[in-house]
């Protein structure tokens, strides 16, 4: 087999297209390459899902934490603390077992009518709904920093501007807090997308071998006996998908910053002390 | 445990309960508790030591040590680190065993790599085949180790490079001109004064380690969490103690486990850094100063 067929027949392999056995022996450097590569779509799916949905969630959250109500600003508070407290390893097997034990395929809501949870335990569905759950609160953290960082002054102007609630909020604040925190949340971007990799090491099942990149990569150092070929390949596609990253947040970053005279602009800067 | 245990099938309530949760598999569980402490004391320092040296390469003048440094610390910000420790693993105990075996049969003449296959000479295995299962677990775990050093010394390292960059330059030129050698500055004057640079972020360097622990499942550990599997997996009537799928509530209680200990290393910590930022020139340090004064 050719390069050229090995990619034709593996690599949407991940999606359960193409071939479906997958290489046994003489496995070539090739077929890694492809295989581990069709994995990153499962990454990407995960990490993009969980990345958007997050976002609007963690605003929310990001607010709530800063509410003057105490009944709106203590669940935010405990929910941001159980999941930035605990490993996301041990959320996503509650998670699963949640799911599996408590739900078990069906919920009968109030008698009326039941509503099939089954699809829940897939990797698809509930790996990702850990993801959001998970990404939600470390970026409401940040994003709750960066609100309590806005400066005093552009608050007291809006007061003396008389504008007020919604206004003020999106006109004001929202701007300053996303210009804030954006460095910040570029690195959160960064190791949520690392952290799909553990999907599939944490009880989700990889239904019929369709798993992400690490996983690929355990297979072949599985079978070949050999970790110094498929786990830096595994390396290669993320560190081109952190670039990738860290260009398109850069690009959002300029935009936000855009007013200001290039001294004060934020950069963005992978500081091990942003890390979650 | 109890005397009343000997026979569970016709105990009930609260004493079932007593006499379940005092299995000696679940001894073994608990225990396990005490693996992961163990498993944060000795990779701490080890990170830390890893971190200093990645950082003191990092900032070397010699280019060969400095590329190696800068490599080190910038590895574990594109990849993740779960790759790492997968890797680490088999590729440590791979090098011990081509090592040992280099040493042991210079004279053996097979491929150690034949096709898909990993072969040293019976002498070169690590740890020896007829070793004790301790021996063997004990392995596995120096190994586990050894893996988070690395990986978690090249955080540290970023750490700690970003502190030494961070003392004030004016400290190092006065001790240069009072005479101090590059290396009497870097062990007097640098070293001492980095370190409240560096809490912050080596605090959540900690924090991170904590919540990193779980993974030592995956390196064929028999950490909590593959207790927490093992025992709240369902048992049949056939087992003395029948009960449902637990898993759930196994992994509930390991999820209050590692949010105690978070909160506590979280309070520990506010309190370390409050102590070091004591005489410092910074915001914190001028606090303190003019609360006693």
């Amino acid at each position: 087999m050719t390069c050229w067929d090995t990619v034709q027949a593996y690599w949407l392999r991940s999606l359960g297209f193409g071939e479906n056995a997958l290489p046994l022996t003489n496995i070539s450097l090739c077929d890694q390459f492809v295989l581990i590569g069709s994995g990153m779509l499962w990454n990407l799916y995960f990490g993009l899902l969980a990345l958007s949905l997050g976002f609007v969630f963690a605003v929310g959250l990001a607010m709530a934490k800063a509410s003057r109500h105490k009944w709106i600003r203590k669940p935010a508070e405990w929910y941001i603390f159980i999941f930035r407290g605990s490993p996301l390893f041990i959320q996503f097997f509650l998670v699963y077992f949640f799911i599996t034990t408590v739900l078990r395929g069906s919920v009968d809501v109030f008698g009326l009518f039941t509503l099939p949870t089954a699809w829940l335990a897939n990797a698809w569905a509930g790996a990702a709904l850990t993801l959001f759950l998970n990404t939600s609160a470390y970026t409401a953290e940040i994003f709750y920093g960066a609100l309590m960082t806005v400066p005093k002054g552009d608050l007291e102007a809006a007061d003396a501007y008389g504008i007020t609630g919604r206004d003020r909020f999106f006109r004001i604040e929202w701007p300053t807090m996303l210009r804030l925190g954006w460095p910040a949340y570029t690195n959160e971007a960064i190791f949520l997308f690392h952290a799909t990799t553990l999907v599939f090491f944490s009880g989700f099942p990889a239904f019929q071998q369709r798993g992400d990149a690490l996983y690929y990569a355990n297979y072949f150092a599985d079978k070949t006996f050999n970790p110094f070929i498929p786990y830096p390949i595994v390396a290669f596609y993320f560190i081109i998908l952190t670039l990738t990253l860290i260009g398109i947040f850069g690009l959002v970053n300029n935009r936000l910053n855009r007013h200001l005279p290039s001294h004060q602009k934020k950069r963005i800067r992978l500081r091990p002390q942003l890390i979650r | 445990m109890f005397e009343f245990c000997a026979d569970p099938k016709t105990i009930e309530g609260l004493s079932w309960l007593s006499c379940y949760l005092t299995t000696p598999k679940h001894m073994e569980f608990y225990f396990s508790f005490l693996t992961v402490m163990a498993l944060l004391l000795v990779t701490a320092p080890a990170a830390l030591a890893f971190g200093f040296g990645g950082a003191m390469a990092a900032r070397s003048h010699i280019a060969p040590i400095r590329w190696l440094g800068k490599i080190y610390t910038a590895m574990v910000r594109g990849v993740p680190d779960i790759v790492f420790f997968l890797f680490f693993v088999i590729a440590l105990d791979q090098g011990i065993e081509w090592l040992m075996h280099q040493v042991r049969c210079p004279d053996w003449s097979e491929p150690i790599r034949q096709g898909l296959e990993f072969r040293v000479c019976p002498a070169a295995k690590v740890p020896p085949n007829n070793a004790s299962l301790f021996v063997h677990q004990s392995y596995a775990f120096l190994l586990a180790v050894l893996t988070f050093a690395i990986v978690f010394g090249a955080f540290a390292a970023n750490v700690l490079k970003g502190a030494m960059d961070a003392v004030p330059r004016a400290q190092i030129e006065t001790a240069e001109a009072y005479g101090l050698s590059p290396r009497q500055t870097f062990r007097r004057i640098l070293v001492p004064q980095m370190w409240t640079y560096a809490l912050p972020g080596l605090s959540n360097l900690w924090l991170i380690l904590i919540k990193a622990t779980p993974l030592l499942f995956l390196l064929g550990i028999q950490d909590i969490v593959y207790w927490a599997r093992e025992l709240g997996g369902s048992k049949s009537a056939r087992f003395d103690y029948p009960h449902g799928d637990w898993r759930l509530y196994y992994f509930l209680g390991l999820l209050v486990f590692y949010l105690a200990l978070t909160r506590v290393s979280e309070i520990g910590l506010g309190r370390l850094t409050r102590r070091l930022s004591h005489g410092q020139a910074t915001r914190a340090g001028e606090t303190l100063r003019k609360d006693a004064a």
